[in-house]
């Protein structure tokens, strides 16, 4: 009744006018307006059109389908993949093979994670300080460096060039070398990160009077730990399971590296394979496959842990955490860390290194096998008949990628950190508004998206010209690449202006506004001079995580706008050293890039 | 100087509806104190006179300037009503000194650099913080960023003055030095004020008007005095006054020129005049009420001295606090808590004379919870 009240006013032109101009004047309304549009365009469009292509007719597949014109409606593709030998005999194996993958990494590196997160947290382990910080840095190496390195220990006869065990007369077979073996134990080393950091964020808010209470009451390490600890952090636990499965299933870089020499072949290379190939819009069904499955797993896990996630904090008020004195077990867990720090970071970048200056890779480190040929060299001088490119520094196609991917980190996180800032701020003014989550919701999709299927809505999207003309081809040109790296991280980037939105009470602004501020007058002294941190810590993760992007823009790249990353992929075929080269050049760019972040206050663990 | 006029405004957050059909006349001058409890509607009243929010009907005039039709969907921007608004949190700019905060509002209005200066030492001045101008309100305590936030108001000379319970984060003893000098303040500019609070000494002491908030309507509005001696209903009786008004059961019976009243502290009858006729009372019927007796009003002595009024009372417990003494008495079945001025002695059950005065008394409809007898300021 009430509600009726309100809306029974009589028609009046007046209070029309003063309506419109009152929405109109307002430059905030006339922004959250253009956002909308724009984020509407940028990631619902390309979504839909993709999906709208695989239910029609493409010209390369006229000649298959008889009668049919360009555009009709068809479930031509879907068949291929699901009702065709042609598709069945690839697709199935590469589903089967995504999902086993998925499921190893998991049980690998949870276990794994949470352990280095209750050591790192809760025990008394000697060194804690200093483990803790080089605990973190071997998510820092792209996962694409750690295959390279992968390959460079173990590679055999089938890939040409030998790695380091092979060289040294060990035979290593195919099974262990390259294929799923390979491909769970790379990716288990670099997603143990999702657990590794959700746990001990969820064990840092644990009291430990809660475990003491438990010791008081008589209960031994281990059932303290089974009965009070883990139940509390099972929760984050999960999540991050749900994490490390969605991300395993889509990503590209490590199982293409890793598959390519026996023609291994998982959802998300098969997915590049169609793209490359006919018929291409099959790519687009495998596409929104991964896109299904990697979301459906992030919505269940919020649906289902959403409500149970809140007693993580529970007693979370002290801070107070007197680490728990593991006795004799330091020793054995110690050399446990050790081990993987051995493995997850020293081994890979001694391998990297080392095989960079190798004239022939497997041959051994002395003094005739070392070159700077990798580096410096020039192809008409090459030492062997076998080298394939220019070193490095004399190489037009490095000098090419390093522009194109200093340009792309520079102008895309500039963008990124802009952009997320203004989203951020139309969230938090719109909370509890429908543009607000509106924009949240929209926002959050490419989250949901693995890298190489948001690549493939924009291939789909940008390949060919659309809206008759309008918007041009872009397929091939920075541009695209600039787009596709944007929108990618907008869920990020506006997370952390969320973040840094947040700090800024309305209450602030509304006393400029108060004071006579206009609305640009507000945002200029109020609301940018108070953000600024946060867009710099923003800025600073978005550049590193642009520079290692592999996944994301694989099925975007023309040899005109290759990025390193891809450079080295491209080389790891047949020039190990090349590749080895970029990847260190990168490494130390993005170690230099996390130093000075973290002097700036950028949390590291947030670029995830 | 602004007279400001509220009528019949509506505000609904969704289909909450917060403000119910406010009427509000505040004089040019006025203390205007907007007195109820936590999230009666009071902050919401402030924001839409200065403008941040916008009621769904009514109208608002300052001055008889329109600022409010909500029927043509009219409204005046903040910064053109000639106001300022303290907020309870302050909301101080962080990455502005002292003095660039109370400038901001001039800077927009591009005063002159000259005058600028002037103005903003002025308003400093006059809150005591010259010293801390080039501090960043971080490196103040709670105390000296409520005056800045207040000389930050007071800069722009605004017509009208809004407060959204300024005082309430500060501790006890800044809360008295503050509110004497905001009374200080508003004798000193003339300026009117619109004062939120959910503390009733603090809008006892400081306001010329009171409008009492309840649910989102306006359930009494008077002068402090006025709403003391004649809180409109049970709940107002209880919420104003500290220490606590005493209630008593009775019955009374009505029969259309006294009203009589029993209750186990006698039997009164009041005179028709001073009956609030416009409340529900039923006539020549008995109904139950409630009896409101402020501790004041009780008179403690030794003897009894004969005033007519007289009951025997027993001393439950005494708590003499130096200036003043709360006596806890029983009478009949009824406890009264009662006030003397100074150190009292008395020794638990000993046996006084309390003198009532039923002229100072309030009666209450049971029912309908409603004033309907009034009390007099002082002892007819
Ligand atoms: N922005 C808002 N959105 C929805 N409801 C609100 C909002 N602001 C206030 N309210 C509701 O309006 C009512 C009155 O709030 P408020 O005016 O802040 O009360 P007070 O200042 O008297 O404590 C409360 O029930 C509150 O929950
Ligand atoms: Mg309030």
């Amino acid at each position: 009744m009430e509600k009726a009240k309100q809306q029974q006013k009589p028609f009046s032109w007046v209070r029309i006018k003063n309506q419109v101009w009152g929405v109109l004047s307002n430059p905030f309304n006339v922004i959250v307006f253009i956002s909308l549009v724009t984020l509407f365009c940028l990631i619902i469009i390309p979504l839909f059109t993709m999906v709208r292509d695989t239910f029609t007719v493409a010209k390369a597949e006229l000649r298959q389908m008889p009668g049919a014109s360009i555009g009709d409606m068809t479930l031509f593709y879907w068949k291929y993949l699901f009702a065709t030998v042609l598709g069945t005999s690839v697709f199935l194996p590469a589903l089967g093979r995504s999902l086993m993958i998925g499921f190893f990494v998991t049980i690998i590196s949870m276990p794994l994670g949470a352990l280095l997160a209750w050591l790192m947290v809760r025990s008394d382990i000697p060194g804690k300080k200093i483990l803790s910080m080089l605990i973190i840095v071997p998510y820092m190496i792209p996962s694409w460096c750690k295959s390279l390195a992968w390959l460079s220990l173990f590679r055999n006869q089938t890939a040409g060039n030998l790695g380091l065990l092979a060289g040294m007369g060990i035979p290593v077979p195919d099974w262990l070398a390259y294929g799923p073996i390979a491909i769970i134990l790379v990716m288990s080393l670099h997603y143990y990160a999702f657990a590794y950091i959700m746990v001990s964020g969820s064990l840092r808010s644990i009291n430990s009077e809660l475990e003491e209470m438990g010791e008081i009451q008589g209960a031994n390490k281990v059932q303290i730990l089974k009965s009070i600890t883990l139940p509390l952090v099972m929760p984050a636990l999960l999540s991050a399971a749900i994490m490390t499965i969605s991300k395993s299933i889509g990503s590209y870089g490590v199982a293409a590296s890793l598959g390519q020499f026996t023609g291994y072949q998982v959802l998300s290379t098969l997915l590049k394979y169609f793209l490359n190939g006919t018929p291409q819009r099959v790519g687009y069904v495998i596409s929104i496959l991964l896109i299904i499955m990697a979301s459906g797993t992030i919505i269940a896990n919020q649906k289902l842990i959403g409500v149970r996630k809140s007693y993580a904090t529970i007693g979370g008020k002290g801070t107070r955490s007197n680490p728990m004195r593991i006795g004799w077990a330091k020793w054995p867990l110690l050399a446990f860390l050790v081990i993987f720090l051995f493995a997850a970071m020293v081994m890979p970048m001694f391998a990297l290194v080392m095989e960079s200056f190798q004239l022939r890779t497997g041959a051994g480190y002395g003094a005739n096998n070392l070159t700077l040929y990798a580096w410096i060299g020039v192809w008409e001088n090459r030492p062997l008949p076998f080298l394939a490119y220019d070193g490095l520094l004399k190489n037009a196609d490095f000098m090419g990628a390093l522009w194109n991917t200093v340009k792309l980190s520079l102008i895309a996180s500039i963008i990124t950190a802009f952009c997320g800032q203004f989203l951020g701020y139309i969230s938090t003014r719109g909370r509890g508004k429908w543009y607000g989550q509106l924009t949240e919701q929209m926002v959050f999709l490419p989250y949901l998206m693995p890298g190489v299927a948001f690549g493939a809505i924009y291939f789909a999207m940008f390949s060919q010209p659309r809206l008759g003309g309008f918007i041009p081809s872009l397929y091939g040109t920075f541009t695209l690449i600039v787009l596709v790296s944007v929108v990618k991280h907008f869920p990020f980037a506006s997370r952390s202006g969320t973040a840094s939105m947040m700090q800024i009470s309305p209450e602030l602004e509304e006393a400029a506004e108060i004071a006579g501020a206009s609305f640009w007058r507000r945002i200029g002294s109020i609301v940018i001079p108070l953000s600024k941190s946060g867009f710099v810590s923003g800025l600073m993760l978005a550049f590193i995580s642009i520079t290692k992007e592999l996944d994301l823009i694989a099925v975007l790249m023309t040899p005109t706008n290759r990025t390193l990353p891809y450079l080295a992929f491209e080389y790891s075929k047949n020039m190990p050293q090349g590749a080895d080269a970029i990847a260190i050049v990168i490494l130390l760019f993005i170690l230099l890039c996390y130093t000075v972040a973290n002097l700036f206050g950028a949390d590291v663990s947030k670029s995830m | 100087m602004s007279k400001i006029v509220l009528e019949h405004i509506d505000k609904y957050y969704g289909s909450n509806h917060v403000l119910r059909d406010i009427n509000l006349t505040i004089e040019d001058g006025d203390f205007m104190t907007l007195l109820g409890p936590s999230g009666c509607g009071k902050t919401t009243t402030l924001r839409v006179i200065s403008g941040l929010e916008k009621p769904q009907n009514g109208r608002m005039t300052m001055d008889g300037r329109p600022i409010i039709n909500a029927e043509e969907s009219f409204f005046e921007a903040p910064s053109k009503r000639g106001l300022n608004l303290v907020f309870q949190s302050y909301a101080l700019w962080p990455h502005m000194t002292v003095y660039n905060n109370v400038a901001f509002g001039l800077k927009i209005k591009h005063m002159p650099k000259k005058e600028l200066t002037d103005c903003v030492t002025n308003a400093l001045r006059v809150m005591r913080i010259e010293e801390y101008k080039d501090r960043y309100p971080n490196e103040l305590s709670g105390g000296q960023q409520q005056r800045v936030a207040i000389a930050r108001a007071i800069a722009t000379s605004p017509k009208l003055l809004l407060l959204d319970e300024p005082l309430s984060n500060l501790d006890a003893r800044l809360r008295i030095d503050m509110r004497a000098e905001l009374k200080r303040l508003h004798k000193e500019t003339g300026t009117t004020i619109i004062y939120v609070t959910h503390d009733q000494v603090e809008a006892l002491t400081m306001s010329t008007q009171i409008a009492l908030f309840k649910e989102g309507e306006i359930s009494q509005l008077d002068t402090p005095l006025g709403i003391y001696t004649n809180p409109i209903d049970l709940q107002a009786a209880d919420f104003i006054g500290n220490p606590r008004i005493n209630f008593v059961n009775g019955t009374a019976l009505y029969d259309g020129g006294e009203l009589h009243v029993k209750s186990s502290l006698g039997e009164y009858h009041f005179p028709q005049k001073d009956i609030k006729l416009d409340e529900e009372c039923p006539l020549n019927e008995a109904f139950d009420c409630v009896l409101g007796i402020r501790p004041e009003t009780i008179e403690i002595s030794l003897e009894n001295e004969g005033h007519k009024n007289t009951v025997s009372a027993s001393v439950y417990a005494s708590q003499p606090a130096g200036s003043e003494t709360l006596i806890t008495l029983t009478v009949g079945d009824a406890e009264l808590l009662a006030i003397q001025i100074g150190l009292k002695e008395y020794d638990v059950n000993q046996a006084v004379f309390a003198v009532l005065h039923p002229g100072r008394m309030n009666v209450y409809n049971k029912a309908t919870t409603r004033l309907i007898k009034y009390a007099h300021t002082t002892q007819p």
